[in-house]
């Protein structure tokens, strides 16, 4: 089943590179992301599918988890949803050839699929490496100054980032290179012998692995490349990354945090975490405040969760059923806000406030989605992560956290404060006359059309609806992801 | 063995300084492949009897990292037509005085390293650190696309020699994904650096300022 996900996309990766019409080409991405779906459904109705491999070795390798399979539902359904949406949105953009898009998108979907399956924290680094290589064409979609200096900085600061965790990977295994125990990168050999670890070793990987998996989610202060690559990439790539590459990485980050938690360490690990996720949404509420450009301020957003994440797992125990949950709900309306401000970037031309005003008038629908996912986002019920945030808010006052219980109060506040003023001034007042576009060359204008508009809909929907309930499948996926990171059941 | 093995590690740590020392990119280039392609060398100068995976990763590692890769770089460097010099943020002494440092700091932060298994008299976590750092040396301290670059192959090498601590550990297919990474990486890197130069007339990476707050 591992392999069956990971080399569809990668098949239908070759046939779109192989294929020469630019019109049908974007419709394998839907067919792509149909098929995952329906192995995803299989895999999680029949746990007993995973025994059956089709290449030797394959089952030691590959073991779908409940951390796994929760990351794995986020990264398929939201790629499901862009699949569609990508494929509305380039036939806008028929001035620009879609091939490399089309194929590092389904790159992008093999690689994260294969993070999410393996136990071999060695072949997690490989993937999660293979898919910065994959989406860094993306960012260049539109071949501008801008998105060049984007893509070198997502790059760079990405590439080096990810070797410090290759170092880190290295570290964990030096530390299991004791008299008795198995040195191996293999995630359930590790946990087995984890109280056992050389702890130095197992400190200094852990940090290692915390930088560098943190610069591919976005933690500050290594953010720096996230709004340059957010804001110059198309809205459907800023979704994948907000939604998809994020939750990869914090994944595989989980996998350490299993060992060192299983090695119960898990005070050391609250020490780095929380301040961390502070600082970062300290950073993300800093650069909201009066923030013009609407697509680099979900960046800010998408830096100010990943903070979440980090505090939520930094307090532990009761706080940890919010923070798997979270990574649900917040992949689910960064969707929505990325694909909803792409259409409404797409409608003025820009994407700062100084010329995009008054959306509710000129693109009613977009600029509706986008009005309720920020306040999705920014935690106002009756919206999915309302409830996960309150989870985690209610864990850290169960932990006795008060002091960071109250910064991430100030925090959500000062965002939700700075946020609304950009997304008001967007969506509201006058919109400006139609006007030429200023620079020859430019791609035209466009509103939203079917495929722009109902998929993001439909996520938007999910949103509401896990608000209001979440149902016990998913409830007890994410009990089950608690429990596999070392947290109370 | 451990003797031969020290001896190459020195000469991984002095082709560090060459690295620093040198201002023309072709030469830097030489250096990372020549450095890339002696550690791919040394398992199999170390174990006189390997399997046969071992064989196969360290002969991949000899062709991309001693050949592939600095063919991709020098052609990225012919088809700019740049001037072949690497203009330094900090001078060339200045950096050698630096990667000396970083060098004599990783010896003596080693030294006090709880280290375990057979390695322990072997040079091989001070060299790796000693090498990280210049590759971060590099990476910071250079304005040219292609030599920050090579500064990231110069880290990669650090990383690399960390990992012969850890033959057991390391399945054959986690060794042959990290190098077809690193190679696929070079290969989009230097698309990208191209149309920088092109975008930009230059590879200098300070023009690179129009994205900030």
């Amino acid at each position: 089943m591992a392999v069956a996900m990971i080399f569809l996309p990668l098949l239908l990766a070759g046939l779109a590179a192989l294929l020469p019409s630019g019109r049908i080409r974007p419709w394998i991405l839907p067919l792509a992301g149909l098929g995952q779906a329906g192995f995803l459904t299989a895999a999680l109705l029949d746990p007993a599918l995973e025994g059956i491999e089709l290449l030797p070795g394959a089952s030691t390798l590959f073991r779908l988890d409940a951390p796994g399979r929760l990351t794995l539902l986020v990264i398929t359904g939201l790629f499901l949803v862009c699949s569609f949406y990508a494929a509305g949105y380039l036939q806008h953009r028929k001035e620009r050839p879609n091939r490399v898009f089309v194929v590092g998108l389904l790159g992008f979907l093999a690689g994260s699929t294969a993070v999410c399956w393996t136990r071999n924290l060695g072949l997690a680094w490989v993937a999660i490496e293979a898919t910065t290589l994959a989406t860094a064409p993306l960012i260049y979609f539109n071949h501008s100054k801008r998105s060049i200096e984007a893509t070198w900085k997502f790059l760079l600061v990405g590439s080096v980032g990810i070797a410090l965790a290759l170092l880190g990977t290295f570290f964990l295994a030096y530390s299991a290179l004791r008299p008795g125990l198995v040195a191996s990168l293999d995630l359930d050999t590790l946990l087995a012998q984890a109280p056992d670890l050389s702890k130095p070793w197992l400190h200094a990987a852990f940090i290692l692995v915390l930088v560098g998996y943190g610069t591919k989610m976005g933690l500050a202060p290594m953010h720096t490349w996230k709004p340059d690559a957010y804001g110059e990439a198309p809205g459907v790539v800023g979704a994948i990354f907000a939604g998809g590459v994020t939750s990869m990485a914090f994944l595989a980050f989980l996998r350490f945090y299993s060992v060192v938690a299983a090695a119960g360490e898990t005070a050391f690990a609250s020490r780095l975490l929380v301040p961390m996720g502070l600082l970062s949404m300290a950073v993300a509420a800093l650069f909201m405040i009066g923030q013009q450009d609407f697509k680099r301020m979900l960046a800010y957003s998408s830096v100010e969760h990943m903070g979440i994440l980090m505090i939520g797992l930094g307090i532990g125990g009761p706080a940890l059923f919010g923070t798997m949950l979270h990574l649900v709900t917040n992949g689910a309306t960064k969707g929505v806000l990325f694909l909803s401000a792409g259409n409404i970037h797409r409608s003025y031309g820009s994407k700062t406030t100084d010329k995009v005003r008054g959306a509710l008038r000129r693109i009613p629908l977009s600029a509706s989605l986008f009005l309720a996912a920020f306040l999705a986002i920014t935690g106002s019920p009756p919206f999915a992560p309302f409830v996960s945030e309150f989870a985690i808010l209610n864990g850290a006052f169960e932990a006795g956290r008060f002091a960071t219980a109250g910064a991430f109060l100030l925090f959500l506040f000062v965002v939700f404060v700075g946020m609304g003023r950009t997304v008001l001034k967007v969506v509201l007042g006058r919109a400006p006359e139609r006007e030429p576009t200023a620079e020859p060359g430019a791609p035209p204008l466009h509103g939203e059309g079917f495929w722009t508009a109902a998929p993001i809909l439909l996520l938007m929907a999910l949103v509401l609806f896990l608000g209001l309930a979440v149902p016990s499948p998913l409830a007890d996926l994410v009990s089950d992801s608690v429990a596999a990171i070392g947290g109370p059941r | 063995m451990n003797d031969l093995l020290n001896a190459l590690l020195v000469v991984v740590m002095i082709l560090n300084l060459f690295a620093l020392g040198t201002s023309r990119i072709n030469t830097v280039i030489r250096i990372a492949a020549i450095q890339g392609a002696l550690l791919a060398v040394v398992p199999i100068l170390l174990h006189r009897s390997l399997p046969g995976a071992a064989l196969l990763a360290a002969g991949t590692a000899i062709v991309l990292k001693g050949l592939a890769i600095p063919a991709i770089m020098r052609r990225s460097l012919r088809s700019a037509q740049i001037k072949r010099e690497i203009e330094p943020f900090v001078g060339f002494l200045p950096s050698i005085l630096l990667g000396a440092l970083a060098t004599a700091l990783a010896l003596a932060f080693s030294g006090r390293l709880v280290l375990e298994g057979g390695q322990a008299g072997t040079l091989i976590v001070p060299t790796s650190i000693a090498t990280i750092l210049v590759g971060f040396i590099i990476l910071t301290t250079r304005y040219k696309a292609l030599v920050q670059v090579i500064g990231y192959l110069i880290l990669e090498n650090g990383i690399f020699v960390f990992g012969m601590l850890l033959v057991e550990a390391l399945p054959l297919v986690v060794e042959m994904g990290v190098l077809l990474d690193l190679f696929v990486g070079v290969f989009v890197i230097s698309i990208i650096t191209n149309h920088i130069n092109e975008a930009f007339s230059s590879m200098d990476t300070r023009r690179l300022v129009s994205l900030k707050e």
